[in-house]
């Protein structure tokens, strides 16, 4: 509890402080690449028939996704406590590479814990993180995905605290991580509210991200949350289906539970066991899920869908061929439901969907199941 | 309903009773059905008969955050056993029945959660269950859970660490109940070669604010007879011992006979450290 409180005192105070958020948004603008572009996909709301379908293209960011906005802050964060030892867990191996990127950047060390089985699904972000200077740690224990590694990097911090500073990829975790995570998002909502107001002269219908931890939806669901006309569509990896295992859907197919220090949607068995999962998308492979996501839910302001293995591949595909953009297969379950979504709406309505991350990394995964 | 059966403190009654002794407790630790159940109850009498004072079993759970490898592996065991909370405390229920040494189980709060708090407690003190410590409730979020124990007479055991400021540690003294758990070092549980000086700096400093009120117990690490004496002669009421019990185990999985031996003569040995202390 001390260290959690030690952080939560830390990022209270250098939040307010105007030095430590001029450095954030130089850093944001110039190292990372904001802000980014607001796009309307024309091609693709053609194709479709329906709402325009803009796409917030946070996969044009340095390290190719949302990720850095958040290991910019934790990473600044981290120096001015005075710790220099970083670690840091990943699943698809792009919280590593921002990391690695930030703690670079910044003049840290960064260790990344790795689950093997993300290690043999994401080579390239294992090499890419090796080659920025971190040391990543492949984790063996459990599934050998990511909410295995959160548990390595958990054991970690509390052997290490005195020296080490966690940073958590996602909205979840124990306080102050969820709120912490989702400020430092938040960048991705503020700049696509100013912009569909710029480009459409109105609010959209509806926003749409993946939601695995529920960090990049979470950043742009925020600053809509109170244009309640707007609808929040968090769409959950569907897997091969709903069926335990299948999935990574804790929202639609799991309960209420307690995970790594939050008390939130948990994919579990009748005893509380926490469930293996199953996602094409290595990013959104974790039984649980922010806990602001799962107060959405209840509090009926946001909905939680599903889409399939199958409809994120078709969705990468529809997207790499009309518009020339290969989104991460994460982003392409959003992708998936926006189109779906923008169908059923007129064609003077507007979607926006967050493009979290692009799909270099997932060639190898796309490769093999799409044979041209 | 309250539950029926009085708790009458069992484990803080066998604290005094060490204590006019000139002992300090031995708690022995194994995880609840590893590496299947027939092992796991005898393993336990096997720790009973070696001389341990107090039994703590584990519940297995999937994502063990606060233990190192030794006890994820036993608890992985456990599960491919098909181990259950209510499994465990069956068997609890059924070793508590014939020996009259107090029980503790730790378990992880999600599979309490899944039963319900309240379920979860009656079941446990029906089986007998003293004491219990869940490492991953901080006191600040346990009320509920806390006040449900005091009404089922099982003693809440809060968790207490190096790090932990003196305004948090007058709290966990507060409302623990049973025994203090002081953990020994800063990290996940699992033998370690030698105690670090800080440990028993921390027991001396916990010791000094707890007053005699509670006792405190020290685990994480200990895992030999020097151990178990350092702690005690630092002031511990008692030691933790499991991750050394349990890698006793991990290590005779195809010959159960020898681990029985081998954790009743090992518990033996810790058990006789609690005696070299008090000289």
């Amino acid at each position: 509890m001390e260290p959690l409180r030690e952080l939560e005192d830390a990022y209270n105070k250098f939040s307010r402080d105007p030095s430590f958020k001029k450095e954030l948004a130089g850093l944001l603008d110039d190292f990372a690449g904001r802000p980014t572009p607001l796009y309307l996909a024309a091609n693709l709301t053609r194709h479709v028939g329906g709402a325009k379908i803009y796409l917030k293209r946070e996969d044009l960011l340095h390290g190719g996704a949302h990720k850095i906005n958040n290991t910019l802050g934790q990473a600044l964060l981290a120096k001015r406590m005075g710790k220099r030892r970083i670690i840091a867990e990943t699943g698809a191996g792009q919280h590593g590479v921002a990391t690695a990127m930030a703690c670079a950047a910044l003049g840290l060390h960064a260790e990344v814990y790795m689950g093997s089985e993300d290690m043999d699904r994401q080579k390239l972000n294992v090499y890419r993180m090796q080659m920025l200077g971190a040391k990543v740690h492949p984790v063996e224990s459990g599934s050998k995905t990511l909410k295995d590694a959160i548990n390595e990097a958990l054991r970690d911090w509390v052997t290490n605290v005195q020296d080490t500073y966690y940073l958590l990829g996602s909205v979840v975790g124990p306080h102050p991580y969820p709120t912490m995570v989702r400020d430092f998002q938040s960048v991705i909502g503020k700049e696509a509210r100013t912009q569909i107001l710029r480009q459409e002269g109105r609010l959209p219908k509806a926003v749409v991200a993946c939601v695995g931890g529920g960090s990049n939806s979470i950043g742009i669901f925020h600053s809509f949350l109170h244009d309640l006309d707007v609808d929040l569509y968090g769409v959950e990896a569907g897997g091969e289906s709903l069926s335990p295992g299948q999935n990574a859907a804790p929202l639609v197919a799991g309960r209420e539970g307690v995970l790594h220090g939050m008390m939130t949607y948990v994919l579990q068995d009748e005893v509380g066991q926490v469930q293996t999962t199953r996602s094409i998308s290595a990013g959104l492979d974790y039984p649980g899920v922010g806990p602001e996501h799962a107060f959405l839910m209840t509090a009926g302001r946001a909905k939680y869908v599903t889409v399939s293995d199958e409809g994120a591949l078709d969705a990468f595909r529809s997207l790499s061929q009309l518009e020339g953009i290969m989104p991460a297969l994460e982003s392409a379950h959003a992708i998936s439901y926006a189109m779906k979504l923008a169908k059923n709406l007129g064609t003077m309505d507007s979607i926006i969907v967050n493009l979290s991350g692009r799909g270099d990394k997932d060639v190898e995964i796309i490769a093999k199941h799409l044979p041209q | 309903m309250p539950s029926t059966s009085p708790n009458d403190d069992r484990i803080e009654a066998k604290f005094r009773e060490l204590h006019s002794r000139g002992e300090g407790a031995l708690i022995a630790y194994l995880t609840g059905g590893d590496p299947d159940p027939k092992s796991f109850l005898a393993n336990s009498i096997a720790l009973i008969e070696g001389g341990a004072d107090i039994v703590e079993v584990g519940i297995p759970f999937s994502d063990p955050i606060a233990d190192g490898p030794v006890i994820q592996a036993s608890s992985m065991r456990a599960l491919s056993q098909g181990a259950t909370p209510t499994g465990i405390l069956d068997m609890i229920g059924g070793l508590s029945s014939q020996f009259p040494v107090p029980f503790v189980v730790l378990s992880y709060y999600n599979p309490i959660l899944a039963m319900g708090l309240d379920r979860f407690l009656k079941k446990a003190r029906e089986s007998g269950v003293d004491g219990i410590v869940v490492p991953d409730l901080p006191v600040e979020e346990s009320d509920e859970f806390r006040n449900l124990a005091l009404k089922h007479n099982i003693d809440n055991i809060y968790l207490a660490a190096p790090n932990t400021s003196r305004t948090r540690l007058r709290t966990v003294l507060d409302r623990s109940k049973g025994f203090l758990y002081l953990v020994s070092l800063y990290g996940v549980t699992g033998p370690r070669d030698s105690l670090s000086p800080q440990a028993l700096e921390a027991i001396r400093a916990v010791k000094s604010m707890a007053k005699g009120k509670i006792p405190v117990s020290a685990g994480f690490g200990i895992s030999q007879p020097e151990h178990v004496s350092a702690v005690i002669q630092s002031g511990a009421d008692g030691a933790i011992v499991g991750s050394a019990l349990v890698r006793i185990v991990g290590n005779h999985l195809d010959d159960p006979s020898e681990a029985e031996t081998q954790l009743k003569k090992t518990v033996q040995s810790l058990k006789e450290a609690t005696r070299l202390g008090s000289d």
